[in-house]
């Protein structure tokens, strides 16, 4: 079968004479600088816990500084080639934020015998390389789309791996690690990330159904049962297992992002409300069922009760602790290295926060805070900007992911919640979490670059004419050799005719033909191969000279399957899209 | 699906916005009472984990840190403990701090206003900050000798530059060893504490300023005599009744002349005679003539009353109010009510020979930062006038002649003219033992110390054994340098 190559995307974005309005420049120098900047501080940070080992014993910031710098430009390169429009500020924060744990786990290592922070920088060189194969492979985030329902049995699956006898491993009451080979891994973290792919995946396709059908009772239309069982399916799991874990974080965390994707979907604040009552009830009959869940509310509420305090396991302990570090810290910090986190248990891990409140001062800490506040907002902003609804929905709930994580710890060592276990990301110690957040990190970079990239509007150049033409006439010709290879084969049937069978012939004759009316794109389900025919129609109609939009052209050979959702998502999402002259958005 | 993105974000922002509250709220509004929160023991660590600054004494370490190796980074010494320990204190993890451990925190631990800019520096350059060191103005040779002189009785010697102020001995006894009590094991420290505290010599008492406080004795009629030159009616001429036995007004017992004295040898005193053998009834006769608010009022010029810190916290000494006449004649002997420290003493004979100006006592010399650089300097300081050159130049001759034709002919040193006064307080014990004291300076000429010496629980004779001859070694000590 004949396929024909698109005119690539190229001619778009170096032809600015066919573009109006605002263009995104790539700004890759900008994050060039801004990466220099990021890994300064990070090694700079490495230093400043302890200067005086400076002279004679270096390793450890020469290995942080190593793995920093050369990751910074490996994925910087890798940027510059596979997504040149990717979001400037979303590696330099997060390799900011990564530089400043490595320190602080150094800096904990120093006073408690600990060895956490060589791991660290170990995880730290895996993760970047994962996020340079995922940004490397996944040029175009909606091939994701393809594995929906691959992600939601590797959830399923992820999540409950911990719990079988062998290979889990239960730490402080909380069944959520696996051990290999000696090695811990926390598999939920993982599945933080699948997760968010089926609900991106599910919700994109399924959207329309779950708003549109189902009965309407009073001002709340509810959906049909069929078209929302997978979503309760998959938050039963989440959920399910994770009572069984005793892992009240992860739960928080994907319970939220489960209300946010469907709220992001949707629209539809009803859901919101319904979830937080589902909370409410869940939180309550945990609290009267589960003895941990009781402790942990006792614990916050009752912190400074003596007998509280001193209970061991599940005292509060950890948290008045957390909050004398903070407290110690001030405006101002101690200085790094300088204060006395280790005072405070897991102050590396889940309290990280409170180590740099103590070192850093409400204005250290406030900065992190900051910087993952742009990186969430960098997130939302690829969402805003992407075309695709499973684009929108996987960055912005990925972003969603890192807001409700933050959420749970900083609320957790403030006090403001009860403490549940989570890491912060990015920062504390821990291969899992590393991994998955750079993961993260990488999906919301390649989003970015779509979002960000230019798609031509407006009258035609001469140059674009003239490639629509080829495009169309190498079309012409594929449908003409189309044309005659059938024609041929009929010539041949005939000629056997006489006295053989020609059932068969006619139902092969009948694909040929779909096939020919989808010249480039291969469709993935009959649905979308009929939004996907009177786009190619539309595309026709036009003609030369008329307008072209970001639907109508292929992106490239491998952007297969997306076309047609993206027909699907302008019909039906017409919110911000007026007349513009460009479809990025002008993000900036 | 922009909208619900756009809501979505602001659900974050608002998040962020909370947890920058929750956060604000824990380090700034609520940081000061979860730092004073018992359970908070961070500013202990804090301490104990400094490098904290050495208390010197001649340019040798007598309160110090040393590395160690267990919870706390650091540990602190005490050398020669039971001379120094009582001005040091000692820094104990179960008890806090005492004497200058405490009275001079903030420059040890590196905490104090000045070294400001040094802890901004070793902010940025992620240096330990460390603590101020601080010298003394104790001359090492004069503590060490006057610890020795008082051979572990109860007693204690002050002795003072009466031109600066500076204190160059103050020694309580018996001493302690701070080290016990500075210890990192918690129940070791809580036993030494016990048994010091139930020591009935109260070793932990730094008798020196902040004891029990004693009778003056004797050594409060400096006191009168100033009072008595400064009011006009009396000179050194002046001849008052010297009756052996002076009835008390009101009552029907007699306040005796002292028994050990030659004051029988005259029925007619001037001024001169009676404060060389310390005869009480011209006294008495003097205080009841100028009236009890004139006393008080000369004490006080002398300091009775004022709070001091040295930096260490004097206990004021105390003139009692509201005296009948008897009460008034008893206390111009410095007996009944009046309570006085061996440091107030040493302060009167110190203002006495710097010509009526009485120096602020001082302990502490200098204060040098981490690196070595002065951040602050003793600078002398006046704290009164207490009397009159004139006044002050007569109560000198007459205190010489006290050592010269006196009682107190044991301070005397061969070719100086030493100046001084003894007392012997009845402290009501059975066996006749006395709070026995000496206090004055040298050269009379060219004042170089002032001292006060008492010796608790001795009879007479022991007492006239210890106090004017320890004083003549100090003396000599101070002047063969």
């Amino acid at each position: 079968m004949s396929t024909v190559p698109a005119p690539s995307s190229v001619p778009a974005a170096s032809s600015a004479a066919g573009t109006a309005g605002p263009v995104q420049k790539p700004r890759r120098f900008t994050e060039l600088l801004l990466l220099v900047v990021a890994v300064g501080i990070g090694v700079g940070a490495n230093i400043l816990v302890d200067p005086e080992r400076l002279a004679s014993e270096n390793e450890h910031i020469l290995a942080s500084g190593l793995v920093l710098g050369i990751g910074s430009l490996v994925l910087h390169v890798v940027l510059r080639l596979r997504a040149k429009y990717a979001d400037p500020y979303v590696l330099p924060v997060v390799v900011a934020l990564n530089g400043l744990g490595i320190a602080m786990i150094h800096r904990i290592d120093l006073t408690t015998d600990q060895a956490a922070a060589g791991s660290q920088v170990l995880w730290t060189a895996i993760a970047m390389a994962a996020a340079g194969l995922v940004l490397w492979f996944l040029k175009d985030h909606r091939v994701l789309r393809r594995i929906t329902y691959i992600c939601l049995v590797l959830s399923g699956v992820l999540l409950l791996l911990p719990l079988l006898p062998g290979l889990g491993l239960e730490l402080n009451g909380a069944r959520i690690w696996i051990s290999v080979g000696g090695r811990t891994f926390q598999p939920g973290e993982v599945a933080k990330i699948t997760l968010a792919v089926f609900f991106a995946g599910y919700l994109s396709t399924n959207r329309d159904l779950i708003l549109l059908a189902g009965k309407k009772i009073g001002p709340v239309r509810l959906p049909r049962f069929r078209d929302m069982a997978p979503m309760f399916a998959a938050w039963l799991i989440a959920i399910g297992v994770l009572v069984f874990q005793r892992d009240l974080g992860s739960a928080i965390l994907f319970f939220g992002l489960f209300l946010a994707m469907i709220y992001l979907a949707t629209s539809r604040l009803s859901w919101i409300v319904i979830g937080l009552l589902l909370v409410a009830a869940g939180g309550f009959f945990a609290s009267q069922v589960f003895g941990h869940v009781a402790a942990r509310l006792d614990s916050w509420l009752n912190a400074f009760d003596p007998e509280v305090y001193n209970r061991a396991p599940g005292g509060s302990a950890q948290i008045v602790q957390g909050l004398f570090g903070l407290s110690s810290g001030g405006m101002f910090g101690q200085g790094l290295g300088q204060g006395r986190p280790d005072l405070v248990s897991y102050a590396n891990s889940d309290m990280i926060i409170t180590a740099f409140g103590e070192e850093l001062g409400l204005i250290g800490v406030s900065a992190i805070l900051m910087l993952f506040f742009l990186f969430v907002t960098r997130g939302f902003r690829a969402a805003l900007g992407t075309r695709d609804a499973f684009g929108k929905l996987l960055a912005a709930g990925l972003s969603a992911v890192i807001v409700l994580q933050l959420f749970v710890v900083v609320g957790g060592v403030t006090r403001l919640i009860p403490l549940t276990g989570l890491t912060t990301p990015f920062m504390s110690a821990g291969g899992s979490s590393l991994l998955s957040n750079w993961i993260i990190a990488a999906i919301v970079l390649a989003i970015s670059h779509t979002a960000r990239r230019p798609v031509v509007t407006g009258p035609a150049t001469e140059e674009d004419l003239a490639e629509v033409a080829a495009y169309e006439a190498a079309l012409r010709e594929a449908a003409a050799r189309d044309a005659q290879e059938r024609a041929e084969r009929r010539e041949r049937r005939a000629a056997r005719r006489t006295g053989d069978r020609a059932e068969d012939d006619s139902a092969r004759d009948t694909g040929d033909d779909a096939t020919a009316a989808q010249p480039a794109v291969p469709p993935t389900t009959a649905q979308a191969a009929a939004v996907d025919a009177a786009a190619t129609e539309a595309l026709s109609a036009t003609g030369p000279g008329g307008r072209r939009t970001a639907a109508d052209i292929p992106h490239g050979s491998d952007a297969d399957g997306g076309t047609p959702t993206e027909a699907m998502s302008r019909l039906t999402d017409q919110g911000g899209h007026g007349p513009r002259s460009t479809e990025n958005g002008g993000a900036s | 699906m922009n909208r619900a993105i756009r809501h979505t974000w602001m659900a974050g922002t608002a998040i962020f916005t909370v947890l920058l509250l929750a956060l604000t709220y824990v380090q700034f509004f609520a940081a000061r009472s979860l730092e004073a929160h018992p359970w908070n023991n961070r500013s202990l660590y804090d301490q104990f984990g400094a490098d904290r600054g050495a208390i010197l004494v001649g340019g040798e370490p007598k309160a110090y840190s040393e590395p160690s190796d267990d919870d706390f980074e650091y540990q602190r010494v005490y050398a020669d403990p039971l001379a120094y320990g009582h001005l040091t204190g000692y820094f104990s993890l179960v008890y806090g701090a005492t004497g200058l451990e405490a009275a001079l925190g903030e420059e040890l631990s590196g905490a104090s206003d000045e070294q400001f800019y040094d802890r901004v520096v070793s902010m940025f350059s992620g240096d330990q900050p460390r603590g101020a060191s601080v010298e003394l103005t104790i001359d090492p040779e004069l503590q060490q000798q006057a610890y020795d002189l008082l051979q572990g009785r109860k007693g204690s010697i002050v002795a003072l530059d009466p031109k600066s102020g500076a204190i160059l001995a103050m020694v309580s006894s018996p001493g302690y060893d701070p080290n016990e009590l500075a210890s990192h094991d918690s129940a070791s420290v809580i036993a030494a504490s016990e048994r010091l505290n139930g020591d009935p010599d109260g070793p932990l008492v730094n008798r020196a300023i902040a004891g029990d406080l004693y009778a003056p004795a004797s050594t409060f009629k400096v006191i009168d005599t100033v009072a008595a030159l400064e009011s006009g009616k009396y000179d050194r001429q002046t001849q008052i009744p010297n009756p052996q036995e002076l009835p008390l007004p009101g009552t029907d017992v007699t306040l005796p002349n002292y028994v050990n004295g030659g004051c029988a040898a005259r029925p007619q005193a001037d001024l001169e005679f009676a404060l060389e053998q310390s005869c009480n009834t011209p006294f008495a006769q003097i205080a009841l003539d100028l009236g009890e608010d004139a006393i008080r009022q000369t004490a006080q010029n002398f300091g009775y009353g004022e709070p001091l810190s040295v930096p260490l916290q004097v206990t004021p000494s105390l003139f009692p109010e509201e005296l009948n006449d008897s009460q008034l004649a008893l206390s111009s002997i410095g007996q009944y009510d009046v309570r006085t420290t061996p440091l107030q003493v040493a302060m009167t004979s110190a203002a006495i020979a710097n010509d009526g100006v009485q120096m602020k006592p001082q302990l502490v010399r200098t204060v040098r930062s981490s690196d070595l650089s002065v951040i602050d300097e003793l600078s002398p300081e006046q704290l009164r006038r207490s009397t009159s050159a004139d006044v002050a130049a007569t109560v000198s001759d007459l205190m010489v002649e006290v050592v010269d034709d006196g009682i107190a002919g044991g301070a005397a040193v061969p070719g100086v003219e030493v100046a001084g006064k003894t007392g012997t307080a009845e402290i009501g014990s059975e066996e006749g033992l006395n709070d026995a004291w000496f206090t004055g300076f040298a050269p009379a000429d060219d004042p170089q110390v002032a001292l006060a010496v008492v010796f608790e629980d001795v009879d007479v004779a022991t007492g006239a054994s210890l106090t004017s001859p320890s004083a003549k070694q100090l003396f000599e000590a101070v002047l063969n340098k």
